[in-house]
């Protein structure tokens, strides 16, 4: 299979078809409830199908919003880069936030309204750079998307990828305040591509640099950006990527897979008893959270988390 | 959905379209309220981020003059509402935002703007 950014332009690629793999439920009705939620059970069987995509996305979410490290409990102004059908956003509502999303294709944009997401929304080419005013943002993040930059579209010049990259980071380092960070998940198909990118970012004003999950496996391998303004140079202090906990050794793919959700459940737990201990102030009240899901509920939205004893409640970031 | 926390963060990001393009005005707006709920926190925290005349002055083109053309020096309860109110409940719909230097227009449909820009405005 040959790689999105190769086949068509993204606002073309993420056409209706391919935006409702963003959002509808998995025909194998078995699946739909073990992956309806991060933190819900592996899958014993894995399916391409469109839950599992959502899995895999609301998956890299959580971990982007641990890597931008922000203050415990506080509410947060966010940009979400080429945010789709809105599959982060719903967790960065859920979070407490508040975010903006821009995204180049109508059709996933069209899903996100559909889906009711809280934040704003706006049409937008990120290689064209962004008009937001100095200091908007308190953080950014970018699921699977910024490797759709390095692919020229047309022969003008202004559409070559570093002049892209270089708008795209120039104004993003100008929208956000300092100190904050960007995080951004990625699929770079060489180190150049990864060389490029953050020598650009470098240019930008940028400190920070790559932190790579599970380097050692093929398929849960996860590139992220990590980016930082207004603190230290490139490559200072950059987080560790997680090891994969032995994933490494193991071939077998659902073996690999029921580890690594091992391993975040029990990231969870540790964050769990995190606030448990600590005092800790809700964000948006449950009461609220509750509601509006029954809202989504009534209106016949789908996959619509289910109410628990965390809901609403404040995950702390870690390392 | 475009509302004012976003709409007062926003300027013209056409090339060399670089002064005087702040704040985009409105054009034949329809809106909508919708409730959202109230957090003192996060809104003391933005206070700092918001163009103050830009905001009173938006929220009189879309009809709302609750707020005081001053930014008050305490951030009462009673004064948070009325932000809050206006930051995060009205929501632009259809319409347009104008560029008030250079004059591009971007287009709101559904509550989203169109930022694309045509290769001669990069
Ligand atoms: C794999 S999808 C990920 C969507 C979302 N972040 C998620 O995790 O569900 C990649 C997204 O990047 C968007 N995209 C690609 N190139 C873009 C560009 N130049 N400007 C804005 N968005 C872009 C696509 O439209 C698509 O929605
Ligand atoms: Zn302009």
């Amino acid at each position: 299979m040959s790689r999105p950014e190769l086949v068509a332009p993204p606002e073309i690629y993420y056409g209706d078809t391919e935006a409702k793999k963003y959002t509808s439920k998995c025909v194998l009705s078995t699946h739909s409830r073990k992956h309806s939620h991060p933190s819900s059970n592996f899958l014993p069987v894995p399916c391409q199908c469109s839950t599992r995509i959502q899995q895999i996305q609301s998956e890299m979410t959580y971990r982007a919003l641990e890597l931008l490290n922000l203050p415990e409990g506080e509410p947060k102004f966010l940009l979400d880069i080429g945010c789709g059908s809105g599959l982060s956003g719903e967790i960065l509502d859920e979070e407490g936030h508040y975010w903006v999303g821009v995204d180049i294709a109508p059709s996933m944009l069209e899903v996100a309204l559909e889906r009711e997401v809280e934040g704003d929304l706006f049409l937008q080419d990120i290689g064209q750079g962004f008009g937001f005013r100095p200091g908007s943002f308190d953080g950014a993040i970018s699921i699977s998307v910024i490797q759709w930059l390095l692919n020229a579209e047309t022969s003008h010049p202004s559409s070559s990828p570093p002049a892209r990259l270089t708008r795209f980071f120039t104004s993003l380092y100008a929208a956000l305040r300092n100190p904050s960070r960007a995080v951004l998940q990625f699929y770079p198909s060489s180190d150049d591509q990864i060389h490029l990118i953050t020598s650009i970012a470098q240019r930008a004003g940028f400190g920070g640099g790559i932190v790579v999950d599970y380097p050692n496996s093929k398929k849960a391998r996860k590139v992220f950006l990590c980016l930082f303004v207004g603190s230290g140079k490139m490559n200072d202090s950059v987080p560790r990527g997680l090891d994969g906990d032995g994933e490494e050794e193991v071939d077998d793919v659902d073996e690999g897979r029921r580890r690594k959700t091992i391993a975040y459940e029990r990231r969870r737990e540790k964050e769990k008893r995190r606030e448990r201990s600590g005092k800790r102030k809700d964000l948006k009240t449950k009461d609220w959270i509750v509601k509006k899901k029954e809202l989504y509920r009534q209106r016949g939205k789908e996959s619509v988390p289910r109410d628990s004893k965390y809901t609403g409640r404040k995950r702390r970031p870690v390392f | 959905m475009v509302r004012l926390i976003t709409h007062n963060l926003l300027s013209c990001h056409v090339k060399g379209c670089t002064r005087n393009n702040f704040p985009l005005r409105f054009q034949d707006v329809k809106v909508e309220l919708r409730e959202a709920e109230f957090n003192a926190e996060f809104l003391r925290n933005f206070v700092p981020r918001i163009e103050w005349k830009a905001l009173v002055d938006a929220g009189k083109e879309l009809g709302d003059t609750s707020l005081p053309e001053e930014l008050p020096e305490m951030l009462g309860d009673e004064f948070l509402k009325k932000l809050h109110h206006v930051l995060l409940e009205i929501h632009v719909e259809e319409g347009a935002m104008v560029c008030p230097n250079c004059g591009h227009v971007y287009k709101i449909m559904s509550g989203i703007p169109n930022m694309l820009l045509t290769e001669s405005e990069i």
